[in-house]
């Protein structure tokens, strides 16, 4: 009963404030309702039992990104921008494109649970839920382990992100 | 114990809801904090089908996205603001030469 009240009003929290990011005029706004939706996607993993990416989640997120974000938007002037339109005349692409993405899943979501054994989704197994205990120990073995790889590279890419947004920024290369 | 389509189907709106910010917004920055929404949907579905499968893979790919994530932000903003330096507009469809 807890957790099904956790869910959802994480769920409706972070619709909202995602609705909200799209729709305000003022930058500033927005960001602060993203920061919003990220820590209500943060309460989501952690009703999920996955803590570590909980913790990942508001200090990567909300300590790292979206203080660079909120920099921006003082660096940039948006005073001209806030006066003139928000939107541009795609609104009609936009809803079509929304409505057959939404569509498709919709149809893919009924069509499998038609196909599959009862409670079946995506013809996969209702598997027990188990709880991935010990979370980040877990995640930590499986990450040195099996993603030895796909971890190098990761930590290339931010390497190259890292001097590429320094050469971006910098006034005289 | 919340039915793993729960989990899709809010994902699929914070999806849909950031697919229209992309595709409507003029301001450039709003845009890229549309792109942290869709990516914040897809981790969403990676935990959700990883408590479901009881496997851990999942949420090592959310922690991976999550790096690609912060990348794309530093340079996108850094892209940002060497734009503004030389052409004082953060509006989508302003931003239409490519050398001056």
């Amino acid at each position: 009963m807890f957790d099904k009240a956790l869910f959802y009003f994480f769920a409706s929290l972070a619709v909202v404030s995602a609705f909200l990011v799209v729709t305000r005029r003022n930058a500033v706004h927005s960001a602060i309702f993203l920061i919003t939706a990220l820590l209500a996607t943060a309460g989501i993993f952690l009703q999920l039992h996955a803590e570590f990416l909980f913790i990942v989640q508001i200090i990567l997120y909300v300590g790292g990104i979206m203080v660079l974000f909120v920099f921006v938007i003082m660096l940039v002037n948006l005073d001209v921008a806030a006066h003139q339109p928000q939107f541009n005349r795609q609104t009609w692409v936009a809803s079509l494109t929304a409505l057959i993405v939404s569509g498709q899943f919709v149809a893919a979501f009924y069509l499998s649970r038609k196909a599959g054994s009862g409670r079946a989704l995506f013809g996969l197994p209702q598997a027990q839920a188990t709880r991935l205990d010990p979370n980040t120990e877990l995640i930590g073995l499986t990450l040195f382990k099996n993603y030895m790889l796909p971890f190098e590279i990761a930590s290339i890419l931010l390497l190259v992100a890292m001097i590429g947004a320094v050469v971006m920024a910098k006034r005289r290369v | 114990m919340i039915p793993t389509s729960h989990y899709l189907f809010l994902s699929l709106a914070l999806f849909t809801i950031g697919v229209i910010g992309v595709l409507t917004r003029r301001n450039v920055i709003i845009i890229l904090m549309s792109i942290e929404l869709i990516l914040n949907a897809v981790n969403i579905n990676l935990v959700a089908f990883s408590r479901m499968l009881g496997n851990v893979n999942g949420q090592i790919f959310a922690i991976f996205v999550i790096t690609d994530a912060a990348a794309e932000a530093a340079v996108g903003l850094g892209i940002i603001i060497a734009f503004f330096r030389n052409r004082p507009t953060v509006l989508a469809d302003e931003m239409d030469i490519l050398k001056w």
